[in-house]
């Protein structure tokens, strides 16, 4: 039991603090969210193919996993599997390997906004 | 070079109207507008169909509000933010009239009412129509992020109004008279920051200011009321800064429309902004006054950033402009 | 046209500087700390019931954790909070994947106007595009390299 708690603190802590990085660079440098988003991603895929962002995975669970980071890491993992193969199996792998991702955002995103209309704010 | 035009004939504000937007129908000056809306649909099922209406309903209601007739009118001068103005231009083909479409951004108002005047005071028409709107919704989505997308605005930032006012001027007829108008010049300081307007616009505002004082040889105490179209807070005391420098002071007879709609300390950080705001503040609130006695002399002063996406994306900086108008009371 | 840039002044840029308001460092971290970490808390939840309730692991255990975070970002934004939510976290919930999920679903809502064909399914990835052509073209890129990698050493 002691081991969930910990691992849920570990989980908050990192995911957390992946999260105020982000926050540091939109207050220090404004650039936008869909650069944010690119950057991280591109963060996890340079972090995983040095080999260094699967020790966060294992160290911290979904704190590394449900940032963007953790999208980049699945998509080089999956290249880097695939590469072991074959060279077509590496240039797939990474796409395979997010293709859960995309197509949860793409089918709900359809989904929802056959659903949905666009509200209007108030503040 | 001259920039100022006097209207020696008088061409008067006979009747005005305003439609308001949910959030604007709650703010401080919410008594003066004539239509509040509790949705800001109106009705339709698109944003941009329902400022399409709101500009609709106030030339109607500006018509109704003179005792007029739509063939009484010879031409509506209209302007909105969205592409291609498509809200002035839907709303146009409704009415018989002719039509201008105008396009300032948020200045969009103020020029038109020169447009406006200079017709009616050359005689060439007697029932002219100008107004403007926006929709903070239909504009949100043009210029930045779809609505749903959690953002965080920044502190600099100003909330687009959802509104349109418009402004009946006749050759005849009792009200404030258009007495003279300084056209703007754009001005670009080089600020790229899409959402400090204010900073973008301030300088714009000054340049016209300057123009008008140096011109008409009138000082800032000749007025009873300098409101500028959307500066917003921080655009304002830039503007104060900035024309202090050049000799004149403003600070008493100041006011802001984007300051003055929303109630103080609410989430729009600057206050308001877009076409619709000085439209609405200028007739409701203004208008009212004027006819009243309350205020003699005003000097609208809308302001405009001339920017577009395409512009911003290729990071361009923020041209600005600004339009005074000189109203005097008739009482 | 010759890139004449005369008219920018400097002194005003950095008169403006001065002038403008300053976010709120401390309050913007703290939020984007907390509701980050809150969010990739309830992906650990889901983590440990698809482990221990469906006994999956590996990629197959991540790929479901990221569809549930997914629908809940998508879900959220749909009834329009996950955009409150962003008012008040910023980083803290733009970074995690309900926030990628936010961006693919928000267009899609909003352009709905213009039609399903050019509005929600053209529009859908006006944000969303550039992490999926950025993460796709850097998947390929280290696939390569490791495939050469594993074929030299």
């Amino acid at each position: 039991m002691s081991e969930i708690v910990l691992m849920y603190v570990k989980v908050f802590l990192v995911g957390g603090a992946i999260c105020t990085i982000a926050q540091l660079l939109i207050n220090y440098t404004k650039i936008t969210a869909g650069k944010i988003l690119v950057y991280f991603l591109l963060a996890g895929v340079f972090l995983r193919s040095i080999g260094l962002y699967q020790y966060l995975v294992d160290f911290a669970g979904a704190g590394a996993t449900v940032p963007i980071c953790g999208f980049g890491n699945l998509l080089a993992e999956g290249a880097i599997k695939g590469a072991k193969k074959s060279l077509f199996e590496g240039i797939t792998g990474g796409i395979c390997a997010a293709g859960m991702g995309i197509a949860a955002a793409i089918v709900f995103g359809y989904l929802f906004s056959l659903i949905f209309k666009s509200k209007s704010k108030k503040n | 070079m001259k920039r100022t035009i006097y209207f020696k004939n008088h061409p008067k504000i006979i009747a005005t109207s305003t439609v308001a937007g949910p959030k604007e129908s709650n703010g401080s000056i919410n008594k003066y507008f004539e239509v509040k809306l509790n949705d800001d649909m109106f009705g339709e099922d698109t944003f941009e169909k329902a400022e399409t209406k709101m500009l609709y309903t106030v030339i109607k209601n500006s018509i109704k509000n003179a005792k007029y007739d739509e063939d009484n009118i010879d031409c509506i001068i209209a302007g909105d933010l969205l592409n291609q103005i498509i809200s002035s231009t839907f709303s146009a083909r409704k009415f018989k009239c002719g039509y201008l479409g105008v396009y300032n951004a948020c200045a969009t108002f103020s020029e038109s009412l020169i447009v406006g005047a200079s017709m009616v005071d050359g005689g060439y028409m007697n029932n002219v129509i100008c107004c403007s709107s926006s929709h903070f919704s239909s504009a949100e989505r043009q210029y930045r992020y779809p609505l749903e997308l959690g953002n965080t605005r920044p502190p600099q930032s100003q909330w687009t109004i959802t509104g349109a006012g418009a402004s009946l001027i006749s050759s005849n007829g009792v009200g404030p008279m258009i007495t003279a108008g300084t056209i703007g010049r754009v001005v670009d300081y080089g600020i790229t920051d899409a959402n400090n307007m204010g900073a973008a616009m301030a300088p714009a505002a000054c340049d016209t200011l300057f123009a008008h004082f140096k011109e008409t040889g009138l000082t800032p105490d000749y007025y009873d009321l300098i409101i500028t179209g959307d500066l917003g807070t921080l655009g304002s005391r830039i503007l104060k800064d900035l024309i202090w420098e050049k000799g004149y002071d403003i600070e008493k007879q100041h006011v802001d429309c984007g300051e003055l709609v929303y109630n103080i300390c609410e989430q729009e950080y600057q206050g308001g902004s877009g076409a619709g705001c000085s439209a609405l503040v200028f007739n409701s609130y203004v208008y009212n006054k004027l006819n009243k006695g309350l205020y003699k002399k005003v000097l609208l002063v809308a302001t405009g950033a001339l920017l577009s996406t395409v512009s911003t994306q290729q990071g361009e900086s923020i041209p600005a402009i600004a339009h005074a108008v000189v109203v005097e009371g008739n009482i | 046209m010759e890139d004449n840039k005369d008219f920018i002044n400097k002194n005003y840029i950095e008169y403006v500087k001065g002038v403008s308001p300053k976010t709120n460092q401390k309050r913007t971290l703290l939020h984007a700390f907390w509701v980050g970490g809150v969010i990739c808390s309830i992906g650990q939840t889901f983590r440990y019931l698809l482990q221990f309730g469906f006994n999956l692991s590996g990629d197959e255990l991540s790929g479901y954790v990221s569809m549930i975070m997914i629908f809940l970002g998508a879900f959220l934004t749909g009834l329009g909070i996950y955009d409150r939510i962003g008012k008040y976290a910023g980083g803290g919930s733009i970074v995690p994947i309900t926030g990628f999920a936010n961006s693919v679903v928000s267009p899609a809502i909003e352009f709905k106007t213009e039609g399903f064909i050019y509005g929600t399914a053209a529009k859908m990835f006006v944000i969303a595009g550039p992490i999926i052509v950025f993460g796709i073209v850097s998947s390929v890129i280290v696939g390569l390299l490791y495939f050469i990698g594993f074929r030299i050493f």
